[in-house]
């Protein structure tokens, strides 16, 4: 249907000829737009009911008031997964987690997925790649986040965390804040989550069109199998050179996955794509001057270390089975 | 009364500054609107999801984009 309409507007419309190059460029711009706008827009508002039932106290008391067997991990990962990703509260986050006594191991676990797994993401790759992609992403998201945080925990970082951090840490109880269950009905609350929503499009829209915009135009003017040779399956450094070159960058999720698409459409293989992907969105500079304020840099080092690598067997693996 | 936002300064919480200071402006209170960017300030409320809204030492709405017409509710 979002292929008739684009078919309608940029061979009907605009008159450009499907054959030409512009021609598919600007319809593969079209489609890609309406489709990831609509998949944003949807997915939003999904995680949006799911977090008015679910908020992150509620999530914090599960974590500090059971004993799990090492099902903390997952859960952890679980929660961090369902919880929107806002770079400002992730210390606020991590602050509320230390307090309640829950393990250095298990915060990071939520840590590492809380970026990796957003909405913002999830219709991302949704539209661009398709759901079994997606479905790969998303569990290896919430899979790196139990493993990652399981290493680090094993790693007894506590004495690394900033003076203030630890201060909190030993006065830690297990104080369970009272989260206000309120008992507004669920049509009443239908009008804030779809504003929300549209509120997160709106936020991104912009990158997306960047995004899809730069793919179109590789999309139309680069030959197929242009990285191929370079960034292809059978180079065994594609994937460390693609997490290293990664990390600095900042581009969110919404302008990064069309290009991402078009480069493995252009020959560079979906596990080297997955793991830049993972690290572009995972690990952030800015989020590790964030971090700073309550671990030292050795333990941010540590922290990038132990994910970057885990992206980075990720990314063999997966070059190894899809 | 004491209207204050909690943040570190991120997108959201700069919006809801500017949403806040719209309302207070439309409903015409007497109020003073503080921006709250220290960490150890905004731990002591126990918040986990920024920005927050705090009126009178009490946290009212956390983790929320708020448009004007639901900051007004929150003020009133």
């Amino acid at each position: 249907m979002i292929q008739t309409f684009a078919d309608w507007l940029v061979y009907g419309l605009f008159g450009l000829s499907p054959a030409s190059r512009w021609g598919s460029a600007v319809n593969f711009f079209f489609y890609d737009a309406i489709k990831i706008t609509i998949l944003l827009f949807l997915i939003s508002v999904v995680m949006g009911i799911i977090n008015a039932y679910f908020p992150i106290e509620r999530l914090r008391n599960y974590l500090t008031s059971r004993k799990l067997y090492g099902l903390e991990y997952l859960l952890a990962a679980l929660f961090g997964a369902i919880t929107p990703f806002c770079s400002c509260s992730s210390i606020p986050l991590f602050i509320g987690f230390v307090k309640g006594g829950i393990p250095l191991g298990v915060t990071f676990s939520f840590l590492i997925t809380s970026p990796l797994v957003n909405e913002v993401a999830v219709a991302m790759f949704a539209g661009t790649f398709g759901w079994k992609i997606t479905g790969i992403y998303i569990v290896s998201g919430v899979v790196m986040g139990m493993l990652g945080g399981w290493v680090l925990g094993r790693m007894k970082l506590d004495r690394m965390l900033t003076p203030w951090v630890r201060q909190i840490q030993a006065q830690s109880e297990a104080e369970t804040v009272q989260w206000a269950e309120d008992k507004v009905p669920f049509l009443k609350r239908l009008p804030t989550i779809i504003r929300d929503a549209w509120g997160i499009v709106r936020g991104v829209s912009i990158y997306i069109l960047i995004g899809i915009g730069i793919g179109a135009g590789i999309h139309g003017f680069v030959p197929d199998a242009f990285f191929a040779q370079w960034m292809g399956r059978d180079n065994w450094y594609a994937v460390p050179v693609s997490v290293l070159l990664a990390v600095p960058m900042y581009a969110n999720a919404a302008g990064i996955v069309p290009v991402v698409q078009v480069f493995v459409t252009k020959g560079i293989s979906i596990g080297t794509a997955l793991s830049f992907m993972m690290a572009v969105v995972g690990l952030s500079l800015p989020e590790a001057t964030l971090l700073k304020k309550v671990m030292t840099w050795k333990l941010i080092g540590i922290f990038f270390g132990v994910v970057a690598a885990i992206i980075i067997l990720s990314g063999y693996l997966f070059n190894w089975l899809i | 009364m004491e209207i204050k936002v909690l943040g570190t300064g991120c997108a959201k919480c700069k919006t809801l500054f500017d949403t806040v200071q719209e309302a207070v402006g439309q409903l015409g209170l007497d109020a003073q609107v503080i921006k709250e960017e220290d960490l150890m300030n905004i731990m002591a409320y126990k918040v986990m999801a920024l920005p927050a809204l705090v009126v009178d030492g009490k946290v009212v709405a956390k983790g929320q984009r708020l448009s004007v017409e639901q900051v007004k509710e929150l003020l009133r």
